[in-house]
């Protein structure tokens, strides 16, 4: 079967460079081999050849719809509402002490 | 005409802009029914909501937006719709790994708020935003850095913040400090937060570069984080300043970065590097909708607004020429409705003010009414009571005795100013009495004078049990040695 | 027997529902083992739940209008102390403290879960092949996908193993496996049923849905699920639908357009195989034949549909799984630094499909590519809503083919993405634009394997999708659909 919109089998495009799958990696807090950085560059950049059709679209006066609900001012009373027993919450920590998430040290300030 | 900063060298500019975080007192948290207060178990006041977990969803409270809203018009802004955004990055104490903020579309934007001298600092923006959970390290001095490891309570998760971002138009230390106080004064007038910089109900970050003094840059400057009083503030600010100073003048320049204010040690310390210095690729929140306040809205916001401290000073700054300190004091112990009341009721609105910042300095003044001030008043300026007199009867109108009726309260002392003759044979015997302190008083020094007009004031006040007018002793003891 | 004469039978005392659970759990066991339909079977609860149907019928109390039918639930949706794990190693065994609103609305109706339902991971997927826990097979042709990323839900209705089921869809991820297991399957209008519970994939695109082997089923099981919910802030404002009402109408009067571009029309999408479009224009043909006006008309920017989608669902994807970090729930793989237990948990517990996306959303939302890629998708889903706009002016619904093949081999399409992806490429057009959209069987393709068409409508027309549904399923050729 001819798949014709779609781009060829593992071509190599320039779409995206492998550094910059790097450091999508790092930004998405995951860590690749080197094989995978060498396929998700390949596979990312046949997904993104792909969009070119919309990358290439001239859409100057177009609004953007983040949504496709027109609804706005979508708001709750200032109520209060049962909290979740801790135990219940915490029986699924991975690590837990003292009522509170137990994790390791967090280096590096926060943002 | 712009106030330049004594810490730094005539060359130098001081350019601060403040981010404020206020918390607002709204009873539930912003996007669930969680209370919003603080609690000593962690916790214990969560939901699948605020805690992030997979499937849950974030609804918008109403007060928030109304507190928002009215934080903004307090602030003279425009109200905008807005869309709420996600602001994303990894920490733990931030249950979705992302913050629910709002971006290129804020509630609020273009204010300004006055200071108390007249200095007007620019508002650029004030946004709804979630606040994180807190973390705490543990093991190694519990600083960040030595931790064994961490802990996360997420009681404080999704509690609403308004963060207040002025533009960087603020030029000393003292403009610095006094935008925070008159914006905490503010905040409690209008209702929408405690604003306590110790309980962390307010917090100040501050964005700190120089310049070359009359020049129009903006070079490089430093976020300030960890400031926790408005005494640090200035701490903080000042010694950040001379520290981009000494770089310029070292021929270096300062890093943009965030940088962690140490109070103990005096100093600022670089934040560790962050490589990927964020990409928070911040979209629009697609799990709420936009918000579109009406004109009704915003109306009815302006028509509730209490009268706010710029417009209570001014009020009585167009009534009475007194020096701005003692207005300033008035306003900021609530004790300007008083001061209006006996102003309206007659009395001489400097002497009102005066007496009020000098004598009033009490916790409990309920008792004290306008009419009774202003009665107090008249009874002192037509020469009824000496002014220490006076400054007693209010102390006692104030702790309520004799239903805080001035006159009845003078009349249980028996007090009725002194005849001036009576007095002036006073001072006459005591003369006689004591030449050798006269001759002092008449010919001696400056500091001999002092003295011995304190000798024999404090010799008249013994005789007539404190009822002489010490001006009018003064007086007579100035016309006497001159004469 | 149908699930509605099933609830009938169950509500008249005539069956009981622990019997009627009782042979189904018999299925499962003798079949799933093969076909991998589900997660977890919730055996015991499902029992318990039947016994309460029957006591409540037993005590005169009305025990709801799905009383005792058996109900699959995709693993994406939250179920209080029953794993739910996305068909993911990041969130195996996991066990939510909370119900999805569906799934208390399905027990408040009186039907019975009979356990969750395999799914791609994280619902990224076509064909369930990117599942943790193994695919499932199609239980037409076992050597088969059932389609994705429903798989699952899909399968055991099929099978019998429950008489309907949920699922989610965000590009088709109900509709396609519908039609590659010859069932009906429902996308509603976005915002029709609530979303809270729902473990997000692409927050303006998912949608839950019913799955089913009639018509009228599927209308009694969406009425029981939609309408408004207070906890999500994107529900819409409506109380549930009436449905099962309309489905006798019929379709005189009716205008259906074929949606030239995605319908083998020419410039619109490639790879619709000749026996799937042959058999949507024998729907047209057979609709005409039942009293509509069926036209041909043009939405162009729905070629763009897939592009679109490739960079949306991703985008919000990427966001949404953030929160999967080892520091609440789920997996955690230790390590020295929080950052970078975050990492290798992240890096151990996602799939490669899930990692693809999580990827191909952050680079879409990245600094310098936001405009390009993420901003122009959402410009492209506006001239797409005002396409769609000017055709329902003219017609009241359309006609598609719901996936350009029937089901293909287990390992056909997993060695290059591109070649999953274009699945979706019918169904995608109504998940970017909100409009609801069922797929019904009708006739099979030249293997022998079920051909599902589908039928697209505006916002809110579920009553008339419904209404053609009805007459295209009586008009349908018979199938070899197990029932």
């Amino acid at each position: 079967m001819e798949w014709s919109g779609a781009v060829s089998l593992g071509a190599m495009t320039q779409r995206i460079t492998r550094d910059e799958v790097v450091h999508v990696a790092r930004l998405a807090r995951l860590s690749l081999s080197d094989a995978e950085i060498d396929e998700f560059t390949g596979q990312l950049g046949d997904i993104l050849e792909h969009a070119a059709d919309i990358e290439a679209l001239d859409v100057g006066d177009v609004e953007p719809t983040s949504h496709p609900l027109p609804m706005v001012n979508v708001l709750r009373p200032d109520e209060l509402r049962p909290a979740l027993d801790r135990d219940l919450l915490l029986s699924q920590a991975p690590a837990a002490e003292d009522g509170q998430f137990r994790v390791p040290p967090i280096l590096g300030e926060e943002p | 005409m712009t106030a330049h900063e004594p810490s730094l060298p005539e060359e130098w500019e001081l350019v601060v802009g403040l981010e404020v975080h206020v918390e607002l007192a709204t009873k539930t948290k912003l996007f669930c029914g969680c209370e919003n207060k603080f609690s000593h178990i962690p916790n214990t006041l969560t939901c699948p909501t605020c805690v992030g977990l997979p499937g849950s969803l974030p609804v918008m409270n109403e007060k928030a937006v109304e507190f928002a809203m009215r934080l903004g018009r307090a602030l003279g802004c425009e109200i905008h719709p807005s869309v709420m955004a996600r602001k994303n990055y990894f920490y733990p104490d931030m249950a979705k790994d992302f913050q629910t903020t709002q971006y290129d579309q804020p509630t609020n934007a273009d204010g300004q708020l006055a200071l108390a001298d007249g200095t007007v600092v620019g508002i650029e923006r004030a946004h709804i935003e979630e606040d994180a959970g807190k973390t705490t390290h543990v093991g190694g001095g519990g600083r960040i850095n030595d931790a064994t490891y961490s802990l996360v309570d997420y009681n404080r998760a999704g509690v609403p913040l308004v963060e207040i971002v002025s533009r960087p138009d603020i030029r000393t230390v003292e403009h610095a400090k006094a935008y925070v106080s008159e914006l905490r004064d503010i905040l409690l007038a209008i209702e929408v937060s405690d604003a306590k910089m110790e309980e962390g109900s307010m917090r100040v970050d501050a964005n700190v570069s120089v310049r070359p003094t009359g020049s129009d840059e903006l070079r490089t400057r430093c976020e300030l984080k960890n400031i926790n009083s408005v005494r640090s503030l200035g701490r903080a600010i000042e010694y950040e300043a001379r520290r981009h100073v000494d770089l310029y003048t070292n021929g270096e320049a300062p890093r943009q970065e965030t940088r962690h204010w140490d109070e103990e040690g005096g100093r600022s310390t670089a934040g560790r590097s962050k490589e990927d210095a964020d990409d928070y690729r911040y979209f629009q929140e697609p799990d709420l909708v936009p918000l579109s306040p009406t004109a009704a809205q915003i109306a009815e916001i302006d028509a509730s607004m209490p009268v706010l401290p710029a417009a209570r000073r001014a009020r009585l700054g167009e009534r009475s020429s007194v020096a701005d300190e003692v207005i300033v004091t008035v306003v900021e112990r609530g004790q300007d409705g008083l001061a209006l009341g006996a102003i309206e009721a007659g009395a001489d609105a400097d002497k009102v003010l005066t007496r009020i910042q000098n004598d009033l300095a009490v916790d409990d003044w309920s008792a004290v009414t306008g009419e009774s001030l202003a009665m107090l008043i008249q009874m002192e300026t037509g020469g009824e009571l000496t002014a220490t007199q006076a400054k007693q009867v209010l102390g006692e109108m104030a702790a309520g005795e004799h239903g805080g009726d001035p006159k009845a309260i003078a009349a249980a002392h028996g007090f009725e100013a002194m005849e001036s003759d009576e007095l002036e044979t006073l001072v006459d015997q005591l003369i006689v009495d004591h030449p050798d302190e006269w001759s002092r008083f008449v010919g001696g020094d400056d500091g001999d004078r002092k003295k011995m007009q304190g000798f024999f004031t404090g010799q008249i006040m013994k005789a007539t049990q404190g009822q002489a007018d010490g001006r009018a002793v003064a007086q007579l003891l100035g016309q006497k040695s001159a004469g | 027997m149908s699930a509605l004469d099933l609830a009938s039978a169950v509500r008249s005392g005539e069956r009981s529902a622990v019997d009627v659970i009782d042979e189904h759990l018999a299925r499962i066991d003798a079949r799933d083992g093969e076909i991998n339909a589900f997660n977890l079977v919730t055996a015991d609860a499902a029992r318990e739940a039947a016994a309460a149907v029957d006591a409540a019928v037993a005590a005169g109390k009305d025990p709801g209008p799905l009383a005792g039918v058996p109900i699959a639930i995709k693993d994406n949706m939250c179920t209080t102390g029953v794993a739910t794990t996305c068909s993911s190693k990041i969130l195996e065994g996991w066990e939510p403290p909370y119900d999805a609103t569906v799934v208390q609305r399905v027990a408040t109706a009186g039907a019975v879960m009979v356990g969750k339902t395999n799914l791609d991971e994280f619902a990224m997927g076509s064909s369930t092949e990117n599942s943790a826990f193994g695919p499932t097979k199609n239980p037409l042709d076992t050597t088969r996908v059932p389609g994705g990323s429903s798989g699952g839900s899909a399968a055991a209705v099929a099978a019998d193993f429950a008489s309907l089921s949920l699922g989610s869809d965000t590009g088709g991820s109900i509709r396609q496996p519908a039609a590659f297991c010859g069932l009906v399957g429902m996308k509603p209008t976005y915002g029709a049923v609530s979303r809270y519970g729902l473990i997000a994939f692409g927050s303006s695109l998912d949608q839950i849905g019913p799955f089913s082997k009639t018509v009228a089923e599927s209308a009694a099981l969406l009425e029981a699920i939609g309408g408004h919910d207070p906890l999500d802030s994107t529900s819409i404002d409506q109380p549930a639908f009436d449905l099962t009402s309309v489905l006798d109408r019929g379709v005189e009067g009716m205008r259906i357009g074929i949606l030239r571009e995605l319908s083998g029309g020419e410039g619109g999408v490639e790879g619709l195989s000749a026996d799937v479009i042959a058999r949507t224009n024998e729907a047209a043909a057979a609709l005409e034949k039942a009293g509509a006006t069926v036209v041909e008309v043009s939405v162009p920017s729905a070629t763009l549909g897939l592009s679109a989608y490739y960079l949306v669902a991703p985008a919000e994807a990427s966001s949404n799984l953030s929160r999967f970090d080892g520091v609440r729930y789920g997996l955690r793989v230790d390590a020295p630094t929080t950052g970078e237990m975050m990492t290798a948990t992240r890096t151990a517990g996602f799939g490669p499909e899930v990692k693809r996306r999580i990827m191909l959303g952050t680079y879409a939302l990245s600094a310098g590519y936001y405009d390009a890629f993420y901003g122009k998708a959402l410009k492209v889903r506006t001239m797409m809503l005002q396409e769609f706009a000017s055709v329902y002016a003219d017609v009241d619904l359309l006609l598609t083919p719901t996936a350009p093949t029937t089901a293909f081999p287990l390992g056909d399409r997993t060695a290059d993405p591109m070649t999953m992806y274009v699945n979706d490429v019918c169904t995608i057009p109504s998940n970017l634009v909100g409009h609801p959209a069922i797929s019904v069987p009708f006739g099979v393709g030249d293997d022998g394997l079920p051909v599902g068409v589908q039928l697209l409508g505006p916002a809110l027309s579920e009553p008339t999708i419904y209404q053609a549904a009805a007459a295209l399923e009586a008009a349908a050729p018979g199938q070899g659909s197990l029932s």
